[in-house]
Order: C-alpha cells, then structure tokens, then sequence
C-alpha cells in the first residue's frame, strides 16, 4: 500500500490521487455496427449471438433508476448459464437490483464498477461478499474510463423507452419514459457490442437520442420498468424547518458572495434541501428580475418552471427527475440532453461542469479538510457514491455542501472521514443550521463575506459545536479486508474501501 | 429584548436539539398544551435533563408550566426552576395564580440558592384574565404579557378568524397593561403554520397596535416574526441622527431642539436610545 497527496493509503500499481495518471485522457475508435439484421426475439437470444462467456464485462445505464428491469433480466440469464467471474459496470446501483446478491455471493458477479451503490447491493458488497473488486467512479470519470479504453466494455445492455427497427432511440416516448438518457452515450459508442433494450417499438421516433448505427441488436421485452420507480427522487422541496433553515443560509450566502446575478450558471439535486434552495433562488431571481444562463444536472419540475419562468435560458439535462422535466425536454427547444461525457468527463476540453458558477452539493461527512464522503456511512457501509458530485466541486467556480450538522445523533464533521470521494481543495463553502464555514484556501470568497459582515465560523468551530452536542463518537475502527476503491474522474485512486467490521 | 417567542414541546427531543438554531429571542419550552398528561412526567424529567446537558446559544429560556390550579405544577417548579432557565410562562393567569407562582418561585430560588431571580410571563387568556391584567402587569418580575387568543376565544365562546376583530380589545387591553407597566405585550401565535401571508398582516396589525413582540409555534415563522418586530433601517438612520444631534454641544443641555423643523424633546431621545440599543442587540447596526 502506499499513500496518495490526501494521505490515503492505496493499492501499489494504481496511480495515486494527486498524480498524474499516465492514461488518463487515451481515445479508443468509436465502434459502429455493421450488423443490419438487429432484431432479437429475447435476451436469450443475445446471449447466444453475442457468445456471452464467463469473465465478460457487461454495461447499463441508470435512467430507470429503482424502477429498472433490464439489469435483473440480464442478471436472470446469468444465473440460468451459471457464467462466472462477471464484470458489471452499471452506471448506478439501486435496491430494486437486489437479485444481484444472490450472484455476487455465488461468484456469478465477481467485479463491479458504478458510480453509485445504494440498497441490498450496497450491503453485501460493504459486507464483503464481492469476490472480486468494486470501483467507484464519478459521472464524469465513468466515460473518461470507457472512452479511454481503461473500462473495456464487452457489451452495453441499453434500456431505451423508444426504438425504431434501425436501432434509434428516444427516451420520451413509450410507457417507460426516462427522459434525456446521457449516461449511456458512452456505452453505445464505445462497447464491443450494444443491445437495446425496449418495450415500445416506433418508426415515429420524435428524437433520436441514440444512434442506431451503434446498435448490433434490438431486443423487445414486454416490460423495461416500471414507471412509477423511474421517476423517483422527492421533487418537493422540504417542509423540515432545519432544513429549510440550511437551504435559507445557503441563499443568503449566495446573495451576500453577489453570485445571485444576470448570467448565473446553477446546479442543484433533486433532495428536499436541495430543491427548497432552487425554490427560495426562484423567489429572489424574480423579486431582483435576475436572469441566469443556464441550470443543469438531473432535471426537475423545479427547474422546468424557473426555465419556463424565463430565469434560466437553458436547461442542460443528463436524467430527468420527475414526468414534469420529461415534458419539458419534450416540448422546450432549449431544454437540451447532454451525454455524461459532454457534462463532467475531464478530458473534454469544454465540459458543463466548468462553466458552472454555483453547485449545491450533500454530505454524509465531511472533515476538518473540507474532504467529503458521500459514498459510505459513518459505519462504513455503502450508501451511494461521487454521481457528479467530485465532478461539479471540481468544476464549479463555487461549490457550496449543505447538511444538518448532527445527523441521527452524529456529528457530519469528522476529524478524518470514512471514505473520501471528493478532495476539500475543490469544495469551497459548509452551510449547516448552526453557521456556515468558508475554506481558508478560498481567501477571495472569506474577503467578500467580511466585506459585507456576513457571520462566518471556522469549520473547527462548527465541529467543536457538534461534538459539545454528541460527544466525541468512538472513532471507526476498520477491518484489513479491502473490498474496492474510489477512483477519481482523472483516474487516480483518491481512497481504499475497507470490509465493514460485522 | 424580545420580538420572537418560540414554543418548543418538551417531549421531543428532536425539536429540544435544535430549539436555539432558528433565530427566536427566546425559546418557550411547553410542558402544558403540546404534552398529553400521560407524557408530563416524562417531559419535564426530559426538559430537565436536556437544560442540564445542553449547550444553548444565548437567548431567553422559558418554561411553560401547568395551570397553577393543577396538582402538577409544584413538582414542575421543583425539578425546573434553576439558574438554566429565565422565565416561567403562567397558563390562564389570574392576579392571584400569578401571586402564588411568584411565592413558589421565591420560596425555591431560596431553598436552591439560585443566583438569579425567575422573571414571569403570564398569559391573558381568560376573560377573567384580561379584566385583571393590569394588576397581572404589576406583580413583581412580571416582565411580559402574552395573549393567548386561542383559548381566551373559547372562554369568550367566538370562533376564531384570520380578522381577529374578536381580541381587538382584549389585546388592546394587554398591550395598555403592558405600556403601562413598561413590560413587553407579546402577541398571541398565528396558529396557521403554512401561511406566511396571513402571518405577515397579522404580525404587523398587532404591532400598529403597540405589541413589540410575537409568540410562534413553528420554527418557519420567527424569521418573518423577527423581521417585522425589528426597527427598520429607516427608523434606526433616523434614531442615530437624533442622537447624533441630541449630542451636539448647542444641544447637549436643552430640554428640546428642533430637527429636520420637528421638536425633539426627552421622550423622542430616549425611544431612539432604546430602538438603537435594540438595533444592536439583534446584529442590525
């Protein structure tokens, strides 16, 4: 083991985070098909086509979200061929994959590279049952590491709400409508082999999102989700006066930094907090008519109505959170999709995440660095992972994290986090409800704020504060099983995963 | 200094946790209406052990108790009343159940060796009440009177309206007893909790009326509860001039002096000290 610039101890023969990773920014051929006779009756059938062997590693996308059933379909042919020593790299694990336990126990599965795990899969993997390996990347790094051929992917198993007999696709049409479908860009365009998934086949595609002549074989199934699960994430702001307190500060904080202004750049979650921010901006844009330039990420009805209310121009989505933002990306010309790639990879030169002015961020910990985990618990156990968070802290001109200071009866501030997914030098403001802390590197943002006699604490201060409410928590003691790593959108390895201790 | 009162139910350890976060001048942590009487024991042992425990910011501590009727209210001035809290909110005050508490207090201050003395707030809500508040207003460490609308419309046997035309004179009442008495009228709470609009208008009505301060029951109110109650940049420019004038040599030693063509005289003067130390106290200046 050796250690990186963040003082995490990583595996010898990866490049630490801190360093130059020597393949970073490679660039494999695109692969078009030349197959012309696509259609498949079931994904027994692509198995077969395609010869799908034991240590194959296979690709999907998230858009459905906890209401997909092409991963467990795909899985369900697995267990039937018993194949083993699997690679998935799905873009996000949610708990409606839970038949993946079972696999991953038998060693069906044995590698896994996401950027998200949350759910029964999260939980077995923190338990140690993966006989192989997981890595956890950022929404930005996932295609640096396909386009770069480091994530070699055998074949991309595609979900697609619409598809004609050629292989276009949208994902605003049929019964199981995701909206902008960006996560998958990457996979269609650089697997050795791609399968659509659909349950709706039209040759009256209103968009063509995907390019058919990527595809090597169209499967209709009758069901790929359930809409009910695809849309999922609350999407009403929160009535927790706590939190809303947090997402009032954070406003405050944004006014008095003067970054509330004609041209805003803006990107928010689809969280309470988060969207109680993105309703109190609404409410200060109109009242100071202020028009931004743009707000981006995952969509929400939110969002749709700031844009439809002319205070951003445009939209940039990369999933659609909820049937309003769907509507939208529909019916609004300047409502545009953009591939996980175009929004945060970090060998693009001109990528979204950099012109961003402001990013609101979670945290299930952060520590007296300004290093945020949002991949484990405080216990160690999975629970999600980097998504976009590394990339728009990394490429945002202000990232801002938001989060209760005591959770549960413990404290968010550590004085060493459990898992670090996002380095402190790329997050740049800690607002919770008992004071909000700048870090010291950002000089420009502390001179302002004084400036203005804005109240500031030191983020000492506010874990000083925490600790006199919980006390201090028993520090963690990790198992030696390493169980995956975290790796940076650049490539480099930022932290190590360790067994949770049973 | 109040403007913003707000209850907090002692039997919730969730809410005891974050109760000095929002902003309020004081906290009201409620061992009557919000607990069921199976809960009261449990309540104050937990008021109790969180007050011994926990680190609050600085602002006013108060404890609504009991009726002082009920046979509970002893044992809850026992266990809560120490040097933690400030003040105890009196339930359906009368002058004579407000005499009683003020002899209990003294009694345990004594018996505990406390190194303050407990202020009172007693609520008018009682028709009864409002006939005698202005001798509720001058019992000693009375240092506020809160009208408790709610259950003063049931004794009056009105509903309740958003106009509130049915307390027009009981708070008219409270406020004079407390003007009189140069204590704090605290308005009773706008119990609608989602409507910002309605509180607004009524938060500003009583304070047109003469109210200074407002009690709430949702933490979401007390930033339009502190922004209304608070003097404005205008009229603190304006205290600061008069000041500023009262301070001139030519000025210093005159009864009265002419600013800006209008008569300043004592009164004008010490109002704009007391908004400007106000204005200091809640981080305005």
């Amino acid at each position: 083991m050796i250690k990186n610039s963040l003082n995490r101890m990583i595996l010898e023969g990866f490049t630490p985070y801190g360093d130059k990773h020597p393949n970073s920014c490679l660039k494999i051929n695109h692969r078009p098909s030349n197959n012309t006779n696509k259609q498949l009756r079931s994904i027994t059938d692509a198995f077969d086509k395609l010869q799908i062997k034991d240590g194959m590693t296979l690709s999907f996308h998230h858009h459905l979200r906890d209401g997909d059933f092409v991963l467990n379909m795909v899985l369900d042919e697995i267990k039937k061929r018993n194949l083993k020593h699997i690679t998935l790299a799905p873009s996000s694990i949610f708990p409606i994959h839970e038949p993946m336990v079972e696999l991953i126990k038998h060693g069906n599965i044995e590698n896994i590279v996401t950027n998200y795990i949350n759910g029964p899969v999260a939980k077995t993997v923190s338990e140690g049952y993966l006989k192989g390996f997981l890595t956890m990347d950022t929404h930005g790094g996932r295609p640096r590491a396909i386009e770069s051929g480091e994530l070699m992917i055998d074949v991309a198993f595609i979900a697609t709400p619409a598809v004609n007999s050629f292989g276009d696709g949208n994902g605003i049409q049929g019964p199981s409508q995701c909206g902008a479908l960006g996560y998958m860009m990457s996979d269609l365009m650089y697997a050795k082999h791609r399968v659509v998934i659909t349950d709706f086949m039209t040759e009256d595609l209103l968009i063509k999102e995907i390019d058919g002549h990527y595809v090597d074989y169209i499967v209709q199934v009758d069901k790929i989700g359930d809409p009910q699960g695809i849309v999922s994430g609350t999407t009403k702001p929160t009535k927790d006066p706590v939190q809303l307190k947090i997402a009032k500060d954070t406003i405050k904080v944004m006014d008095a930094l003067g970054l509330i202004k004609d041209g805003l750049s803006f990107q928010t979650g689809a969280g309470g907090t988060s969207i109680a921010v993105a309703e109190i901006l609404r409410k200060k844009m109109i009242e100071n008519n202020i028009k931004g330039s743009f707000a981006s990420g995952g969509i929400t009805s939110y969002l749709v109505n700031m844009h439809e209310e002319g205070l951003f121009n445009e939209l940039y989505d990369v999933q659609c959170f909820d049937l309003e933002a769907i509507r939208s990306y529909r019916d609004n010309p300047k409502h545009h999709p953009m591939s996980a790639s175009k929004y945060a990879n970090p060998c693009h030169e001109s990528v979204l995440v950099n012109d961003l002015d402001v990013v609101i961020l979670g945290a299930t910990e952060i520590d007296l660095n300004f290093n945020v985990n949002v991949t484990t618990d405080s216990h160690g156990y999975l629970m999600g992972g980097s998504g976009g968070h590394s990339d728009t802290a990394f490429g945002s001109k202000v990232s801002i994290i938001t989060s209760n200071l005591v959770k549960s009866r413990t404290p968010i501030i550590k004085e060493s986090v459990t898992a670090l997914t996002t380095p402190g030098s790329t997050v740049d403001i800690f607002v919770t409800e008992r004071g909000i802390a700048i870090n010291p590197k950002r000089k420009d943002l502390i001179q302002k704020l004084n400036e203005v006699s804005f109240p500031m604490m030191t983020i000492e201060d506010l874990y000083h504060k925490s600790i006199e409410i919980t006390g201090k928590p028993t520090p963690l003691i990790k198992s030696d099983k390493i169980i995956g790593h975290i790796r940076y959108r650049d490539g480099s390895i930022i932290d190590t995963l360790y067994q949770v201790r049973k | 200094m109040r403007r913003s009162l707000l209850f907090i139910p002692s039997n919730s350890p969730a809410m005891l946790q974050n109760a000095d976060i929002f902003g309020a001048d004081g906290v009201i942590f409620d061992l009557e209406d919000a607990v069921s009487i199976s809960e009261k024991d449990a309540a104050r042992t937990l008021l109790d052990t969180f007050l011994t425990m926990y680190p609050l910011n600085k602002l006013e501590i108060i404890v609504r108790i009991n009726q002082i009727e009920t046979s509970i209210t002893s044992k809850e001035l026992e266990k809560i009343v120490s040097d933690r809290i400030d003040t105890i909110m009196l339930p359906k005050a009368t002058k004579e159940s407000t005499l009683i508490l003020l002899n209990q207090l003294r009694n345990i201050e004594h018996e505990k060796k406390l190194t303050k003395k407990i202020n009172i707030i007693p609520i008018i809500e009682m028709a009864t009440s409002v006939l005698e508040v202005s001798d509720i207003a001058k019992v000693e460490r009375v240092n506020g009177l809160l009208l408790g609308a709610e259950d003063l419309a049931s004794d009056l046997e009105v509903p309740r309206t958003l106009e509130s035309l049915e307390i027009l004179m009981p708070r008219a009442l409270t406020i004079l007893a407390a003007k009189a008495h140069k204590i704090d009228a605290i308005d009773t709470p706008f119990i609608h909790k989602d409507d910002d609009e309605g509180l607004v208008k009524d938060a500003k009505f009583a304070k047109q009326l003469g109210m200074n301060a407002k009690a709430c029951i949702h933490p979401n109110q007390v930033e339009i509860i502190n922004e209304i109650f608070s003097p404005s940049m205008a009229e603190i420019h304006q205290a600061l001039r008069i000041i500023e004038a009262h301070e001139r040599p030519e000025n210093i030693h005159k009864g009265a002096f002419s600013l800006d063509g209008k008569m300043v005289d004592k009164p004008i003067i010490d109002r704009a000290h007391k908004l400007i130390e106000k204005a200091k106290a809640w981080h305005l200046l």
